[in-house]
């Protein structure tokens, strides 16, 4: 049995002047979310396409379990993929939109009733899709995701336009789909989207990946080991914490920034020595500044773009 | 791994090998549930059956359908040829029996349009005859001189064999003689009665022992004279005439001791008989011997592809919907979840066709076989009569109005591929394959329609044709008639062959360009 993995190596790939893949490389393992991360226009979807064998590479590799995806013989039984939930033709029903997919892969209608019920559209499946709301649009193009039971699944921006209600089933159902073994990568450009989803990010811009990390790792290395602490005694504390081999900065009056030291130590230190401080304080980098400073380049890189076009 | 939660084969899913019935199963329901395209369907055979429902043409004074039934029997069938085909028998002859094989000679002297004031057309004709009988349709073979077209052997309506362009005059007469060997017919001109040379050799299947041998003269109306006739309001003098003579006539062969006869064979007609003054025998006639064509000096009649004169708005229907199948995936961008399930691009596609192309076959066939049954049901009742043709032809035109829809769909299958846009395809597919048609059946004439139903796809509609043309007899040979410039096959060929090119290009794209 070949592993559930998406594994991409290298793609570049040019739309006339831009280019939109530059060198993308990542690997997907099963079992986590992994959130697929940028800017606008940072590759993503591009990316997702030529995994599909949608789009053709100039260069590079994507694999999934080993195999190129043209290879597959039942494909949607191996990778699960939501691309564009506007993607239906507006006067077929739900469940005719699942009957014909499942019928291309040798499925029947128990399943297609199956994940019907996955998605939560008992109510509206004998409803045309076109009536859908964008939010319904995203569970009918769930369902269809999870029509063969794939290993591995691949949402693009499977957010978009949910009520707060349904960002909350979706990100449980990511959560229990990985739980059970699958690979899920899932895209979006709003990293508060899959805070407390994703355990394992890929961070891209310019068609390159800025970052491929668990998400514990980039928050610490966001924060850094930053300590704010408030005092009266600015200089005593900066000799005492100097000494024991703190680097400190002013951080306005009465206020001093630590680095090299843990707060518990700088509080053991402080206390033996007598210097009085009133407030101490880990400094914590949420995901989205940790996001942001990451892909500030990206997005500077291509409003530069956006102005120099507007320029000529 | 957690290769426990998640099973590597699931029951009900059936193995690869039969993967081209899944994409059909996939794309029939693709078809199937939009409600509109299974409107599109449905509608193209109610078009044939409607348009073959509103032809209220008759012929010869008539009943209208919920009228006050007349006792007028319509325009009257043209009599059958000795292979069933329909056929004009209309000429005066001056004839004796001939009751063996033998022949007959004579010196033709001069060929002409006779009192009338219409001229000598070129495909009057006059001559001597061998023939089963007098009634018209039997077999026969002739050789002739013609108003246009020089000496001429034909036997049996549309056989037609050239001889020596130089007709007969009497400054240098034309001499002319059939020769009788069992059934076995042979004609031969000379221009001094010494040095014969042989036309052509036919056999007459079936020739009785006692045949009917002597001379003949007829001319084919003008468009104008046969439209008042068919009218009814002929007017005397009006009809086409053709006066020939003739000198030295020998009758040889076992026959009774008797003087020739004069007939009108086919109706008689005012200005037509003959004179014997002499050894010179004159003989005046109208009419024509030869294939009956339709629309030929507006001879009345129908074939059964004018009960199918619905097919260009049924295709027009079966197209669109077979546009719309294709680019309406490109318009919402539901191509990419089709190729995502099925990521071989040409098996799709060749499955979009093949579920199209059937289903556009079964309308089109359904709407063909009906429009027949009743079109000629009512185009009967008004008086008109059907021009007989063979089971395989009737068959021929059925089957191909229905593969005409079907391919034509192929086409816009593979022109929506290639265009991905529904309104730019949809255009060309129509403009390709409806438009020159209709055209030619309307407003272009002549060399332009020819062209264009021997270029475009919509050279396919030939399919529907079941009244050949033929060069000995001049007719208006329109589509509006029934007639187009190529064969049935050849012309439902140049539809296959822009189906062919489009579609491998259509393969060729697809698997090409990003989706």
């Amino acid at each position: 049995m070949s592993e559930a993995t998406i594994e991409v190596t290298g793609l570049r790939k040019r739309f006339g002047p831009v280019l939109a893949l530059d060198g993308m490389s990542f690997m997907v393992t099963p079992g986590q979310v992994t959130g697929f991360i940028g800017p606008n226009g940072a590759g993503k979807s591009t990316t997702m396409r030529v995994i599909l064998g949608l789009d053709a590479a100039e260069a590079g590799s994507a694999l999934i379990g080993g195999r190129r995806y043209q290879s597959l013989r039942h494909p949607l039984t191996e990778v699960g993929s939501l691309l564009d939930a506007a993607a239906l033709q507006p006067s077929r029903t739900a469940r005719n939109h699942l009957l014909w997919l499942a019928r291309s892969q040798g499925l029947g209608r128990r399943r297609v009733d199956e994940v019907i019920g996955q998605a939560g559209l008992e109510q509206a499946a004998g409803r045309k899709a076109g009536g859908f709301s964008l939010g319904m649009r995203q569970r009918l193009g769930i369902a269809a995701a999870l029509l063969g039971e794939p290993r591995v699944l691949m949402l693009d921006e499977p957010f978009n336009g949910m009520d707060p209600e349904g960002i909350v089933w979706m990100r449980g159902f990511l959560r229990s789909l990985a739980a059970q073994g699958r690979a899920v990568l899932v895209s979006s450009h709003l990293m508060s989207e899959l805070q407390g989803t994703a355990e394992h990010l890929i961070i891209v811009g310019r068609g390159q990946v800025i970052a491929d990390t668990s998400t514990p790792a980039l928050l610490a290395a966001a924060s850094g080991d930053r300590v704010s602490l408030r005092t009266t005694a600015t200089a005593s504390a900066t000799a005492v914490l100097t000494e024991a081999g703190g680097s400190v900065t002013s951080a306005g009056l009465a206020a001093l920034s630590v680095t090299g030291l843990d707060a518990e130590k700088i509080v053991t230190l402080l206390s033996g020595q007598g210097v009085p401080f009133s407030e101490i304080s880990a400094h914590r980098a949420s995901l989205e500044e940790a996001y942001l400073e990451l892909t500030r380049d990206a997005v500077e890189y291509r409003a530069a773009d956006a102005a120099e076009e507007a320029r000529r | 791994m957690s290769a426990h939660v998640i099973t590597e084969s699931r029951p009900g899913q059936r193995n690869g090998r039969d993967g081209f019935r899944q994409l059909l199963s996939a794309e029939w329901t693709k078809l199937a549930t939009v409600r509109g395209w299974v409107i599109g369907i449905v509608l193209a055979p109610f078009l044939i059956v409607g348009i073959a429902l509103l032809n209220h043409s008759t012929c010869g004074g008539i009943t209208t359908p919920g009228g006050p039934a007349t006792t007028a029997a319509g325009c009257p069938a043209p009599p059958s040829g000795p292979g069933g085909e329909a056929v004009s028998d209309s000429f005066y002859f001056v004839r004796q029996p001939l009751g063996g094989d033998g022949s007959i000679t004579v010196r033709m002297t001069s060929l002409t349009a006779g009192p009338g004031p219409a001229g000598l057309s070129p495909w009057s004709k006059a001559g001597i005859i061998i023939t089963a009988s007098t009634r018209p349709g039997s077999a026969y073979a002739a050789m002739m001189v013609t108003g246009g077209h020089g000496v001429r052997m034909q036997y049996d309506y549309t056989g037609d064999i050239a001889g020596p362009a130089r007709g007969a005059s009497p400054a240098s007469p034309r001499w002319l003689r059939l020769t009788r060997s069992g059934d076995t017919i042979t004609g031969a001109t000379s221009a001094d009665g010494v040095r014969w040379t042989t036309v052509g050799t036919t056999r007459l299947a079936g020739l009785p022992a006692t045949v009917q041998a002597g001379m003949f003269a007829t001319a084919p109306a003008s468009s104008q004279t046969r439209a008042q006739t068919v009218s009814g309001a002929s007017s005397a003098g009006a009809a086409a005439l053709a006066a020939a003579s003739f000198d030295h006539v020998s009758l040889a062969g076992p026959r009774p001791a008797g003087a020739w006869a004069g007939d009108a064979v086919g109706g008689a007609s005012p200005d037509a008989g003959f004179r014997q003054a002499g050894g010179t025998i004159t003989v005046t006639g109208t009419g024509d011997i030869g294939p009956y064509v339709p629309g030929a000096s507006g001879s009345p009649g129908s074939t059964i592809g004018s009960t199918l004169l619905g097919a260009v708005l049924a295709l027009i229907a079966a197209a669109v919907v077979a546009t719309m199948f294709m680019t309406s995936e490109y318009r919402r961008g539901l191509i990419r979840l089709t190729f995502a399930a099925s990521p071989d691009r040409g098996r799709v596609l060749a499955a979009k066709v093949v579920v199209v192309g059937a289903v556009t076959f079964i309308a089109g066939l359904a709407g063909a076989i009906v429009a027949v049954q009743l079109g000629e049901r009512l185009l009967r009742s008004n008086g008109n009569f059907i021009l007989p043709a063979s089971t395989l032809s009737n068959l021929r035109v059925v089957a191909g109005t229905a593969a005409l829809l079907a391919v034509a769909s192929v086409l816009a299958v593979a022109l929506g591929s290639i265009l991905r846009r529904s309104a730019g395809a949809v255009t060309v597919v129509v403009a390709l394959i409806t438009l020159p048609y209709l055209l030619a059946l309307t407003a272009l004439r002549g060399g332009a329609a020819d062209w264009l139903l021997r270029l475009t796809p919509a050279a396919a509609f030939a399919i529907q044709q079941t009244t050949p043309q033929y060069p000995q007899v001049s007719a208006a040979y329109t589509v509006s008639n029934g007639y187009f410039p190529l064969a049935p096959w050849a012309g439902f060929a140049v539809l296959c062959g822009y189906t062919a090119v489009a579609l491998a290009l259509a393969v060729f794209l697809i698997r090409r360009r990003d989706a």
